[in-house]
């Protein structure tokens, strides 16, 4: 190995050459290589396949992905968390929640509160997901949920309105376990 | 003076007619297979699945491709030059049905000889036969009127050129070692030991041809999706498309069957004389698995890389096994 006095003290590395392509050493390496090569994908054919089908099998998602939204109800009382305070809209940078309040009738109770949210849409095309209404919502009312598929033929079909985001989603995303 | 091989054997027409009938059959039933068989091995390859949504287990794959082919619109580029360009897909195709006339799938049994023909000249058949696709690949290149064509096709000439020639010296070895140049007869000298022993060098140079000679990675030059968008089929679309590469596919099939013949046994199995066509279609099967394995390990030679490969290290490494082979045959 060649000495640069000058470069002593420097950080620096000497190129690492292979050895020179040709000859009978090339050709055995070459075939040497290659063998390599060959262990290799039949290691990855054993392996065997890592895909998930999708439609048939979805990929679990962690416990605080966020997903399509949710409203809750008490479960003992069964009345709505949401008292239509609209804060939730107050906080959404993407200004796709609309909300408007009514008062509650004595016998006929919708929410826990002294009001409720006669309307509760969240237009799904606008909603960037950003947990922010969640995190307002002072009665956790609303909640990110775990449900991503959520295309539609229609831009009309992606407004939920409070009934459809009350109601239990048709199939539950699988959930990452522990350390999965 | 002496005969090349002694193929005295001589039978009804309409038994040749059926045999016929029976090679293609099975060949074509096994040719879809192939195509779903490397594309989903490819995908074991890769950590993935390959087809498996058309019919149980992605098995009407190949039904579904040709639908489709068959119903695209067969383009014509305005330049191109109209018959050679029809020729092109053509060509290949006669040459792989001509070439599997000679794949032995056992010998004389209840006076019926299980192979297309046993030919006097043998193997050279299978080069003469075999060398037509080429032409097919170079008409179509050069009618197609398109450059990237051209060069695939002017790749595919010089690939030929140089890997035919280590092809021929890879079976010299067996020929003399068989004494024959029948197929037939190749097989039956190997009734003690298989030549892949003896004539293992001879074995790799033919595969490594084998691979030059069906345009498969990493000897796939002439088509080289990468640089040259499919070389010479650029300009092809449709069926014409789809019989280039069933061609590609037939030539693996007829090397593979080369190869088991010669090198392999062919037909030599444990078991009744009726599963010897099954031992030759199982060994033949085992060499289009090797394909398939290198495609999915290799890449693209560079084009240096690649003559260089045939002329200065598998020429010269072919001759040195046929002339000491040749010293071992006279002298023992």
């Amino acid at each position: 190995m060649t000495e640069f006095p000058y470069l002593k003290d420097q950080d620096v590395v000497e190129v690492q050459r292979g050895p020179e392509p040709g000859g009978v050493g090339g050709a055995y390496r070459a075939f040497g290589e290659t063998l390599r090569g060959l262990k290799t994908t039949m290691a990855r054919l054993i392996e065997g396949p890592m895909t998930i089908e999708y439609p048939e099998e979805k990929t679990p998602v962690y416990p605080r992905f966020r997903g399509r939204h949710k409203l809750h109800k008490f479960e003992d009382t069964g009345l709505e968390k949401c008292v239509g305070c609209s804060l939730c809209a107050a906080a959404c940078p993407a200004d796709c929640i609309r909300v408007v309040a009514a008062e509650n009738v004595p016998g006929e109770r919708v929410s826990a509160g002294e009001r409720y949210a006669a309307v509760y849409e969240i237009n799904l095309s606008r909603c960037i997901f950003c947990g922010y209404c969640e995190i307002a919502c002072p009665f956790d009312a609303i909640t990110m949920g775990h449900d991503y598929e959520m295309a539609d033929y229609d831009r009309d079909d992606l407004i939920f309105t409070k009934e459809m985001l009350l109601a239990e989603p048709l199939e539950r995303t699988p959930l990452r376990g522990e350390g999965e | 003076m002496m005969p090349l091989a002694d193929t005295q054997f001589v039978e009804a027409t309409w038994i040749m007619v059926v045999k016929s009938l029976v090679i293609f059959a099975v060949i074509f039933g096994i040719l879809p297979l192939m195509t779903v068989l490397e594309r989903k091995l490819i995908g074991r390859f890769q950590h993935r699945y390959g087809p498996n949504r058309v019919g149980p287990f992605g098995l009407l794959q190949p039904l579904a491709d040709v639908g489709k082919l068959i119903s695209k619109e067969s383009f014509r580029p305005a330049n191109a030059i109209p018959t050679l360009f029809i020729l092109g897909p053509l060509l290949p195709v006669l040459s792989g049905v001509l070439a599997l006339a000679i794949i032995p799938w056992g010998n004389v049994q209840g006076g019926v000889g299980l192979y297309g023909i046993d030919v006097p000249i043998g193997i050279l058949y299978f080069f003469a036969v075999g060398s037509i696709a080429f032409y097919g690949l170079l008409l179509g290149g050069w009618s197609s009127g398109s450059k990237y064509s051209l060069l695939g096709a002017m790749r595919g000439a010089a690939q030929l050129i140089s890997y035919e020639v280590a092809m021929g010296l890879a079976l010299l070895g067996v020929i003399m070692m068989g004494g024959s140049l029948s197929l037939v007869d190749i097989v039956e000298a190997q009734g003690n030991l298989w030549f892949v022993v003896p004539q293992f060098v001879g074995f790799l140079i033919f595969m490594l041809a084998g691979f030059a000679e069906t345009n498969r990675t990493p000897f796939d030059m002439p088509e080289a999706d990468a640089e040259l968008v499919q070389g010479f089929m650029t300009e092809y679309g449709g069926m014409r498309f789809g019989s280039f590469l069933l061609v590609e596919y037939m030539e693996i099939l007829v090397v593979s069957g080369v190869a088991a013949a010669m090198f392999l046994g062919g037909w030599m199995g444990p078991g009744p004389g009726w599963l010897d066509p099954i031992w030759m279609l199982a060994k033949m099967l085992g060499l289009v698995l090797v394909f398939i394995w290198v495609r999915a390990t290799l890449p693209r030679l560079r084009y240096d890389q690649l003559m260089g490969l045939g002329w200065k290290v598998l020429l010269p490494l072919a001759t040195l096994n046929v002339l000491v082979t040749a010293v071992l045959v006279v002298t023992t």
